[in-house]
């Protein structure tokens, strides 16, 4: 199994895609996700360094970073959103 | 009724405005509200299907709370000019009262809820403590209701 992994604005830049998929066998904190994902490149490490400034979307719903993450769920992080 | 949407395209303020006026006999108050971009031009990058699914939550929050006989919501993504439309909220109730909350309820909840993020020319728009704060008094008064 996978999870999907979306990041947006500046998030999204500083990674250097908008989408990737990793391989995920058991639920994970949301935490220990990102605190995975910073090994990838020197872009992730740069971009999810700071929790603090990020924000995080389990399946389209915001989710803090103690929530759960399965296998197939889709993940996005960005930074707090600036719409309206 | 409920319209809700995510788009590219440029929206018409009287059209959106005559829909909500037209819907039933019973409607009396339409409020109308449009944000749009100041200063200079942005980009609007977005999450598309979790702006459907926020907003149509909120919609269904603002349902709940006042008697709202229609609504609209619409928000722009991609390259924005000054002065171009970038979020139309509007409501329509038989009294005013219910229009106008409701409008700035939806309003407050898409600052905040909404996954929509703005770059103008100087890079990334920060995020806005008063923003929060707009959003979170809707709470604090809930249990008044």
């Amino acid at each position: 199994m996978a999870v999907a992994l979306l990041y947006f604005a500046w998030v999204r830049e500083q990674v250097g895609t908008d989408r990737e998929e990793i391989p995920l066998e058991a639920p994970l904190p949301l935490r220990a996700l990102v605190e995975a994902l910073r090994a990838r490149s020197p872009g992730h490490g740069r971009a999810l360094a700071d929790l603090s400034r990020l924000r995080a979307a389990v399946n389209q719903e915001f989710a803090g970073w103690d929530a759960p993450v399965r296998p197939g769920d889709e993940v996005a992080i960005f930074p707090p959103v600036t719409g309206g | 009724m409920f319209r809700i949407s995510v788009q590219a395209e440029r929206f018409d303020i009287a059209h959106e405005h005559a829909r909500l006026s037209g819907l039933a006999p019973r409607v009396g108050a339409v409020v109308v509200f449009t944000g749009q971009v100041r200063d200079e031009p942005l980009m609007l990058d977005h999450y598309p299907a979790m702006a459907e699914r926020q907003i149509a939550a909120r919609l269904a929050d603002a349902r709940a709370r006042w008697p709202l006989l229609g609504a609209t919501v619409i928000h722009r993504f991609g390259p924005l000019d000054v002065g171009e439309g970038i979020v139309l909220v509007g409501t329509a109730s038989a009294h005013r009262a219910a229009a106008f909350e409701g409008a700035t309820f939806l309003m407050d909840w898409l600052k905040t809820s909404a996954p929509f993020w703005k770059k103008g020319a100087s890079g990334w728009v920060e995020a806005k403590a008063s923003d929060d704060a707009a959003a979170a008094r809707w709470i604090a008064t809930e249990g008044e209701d």
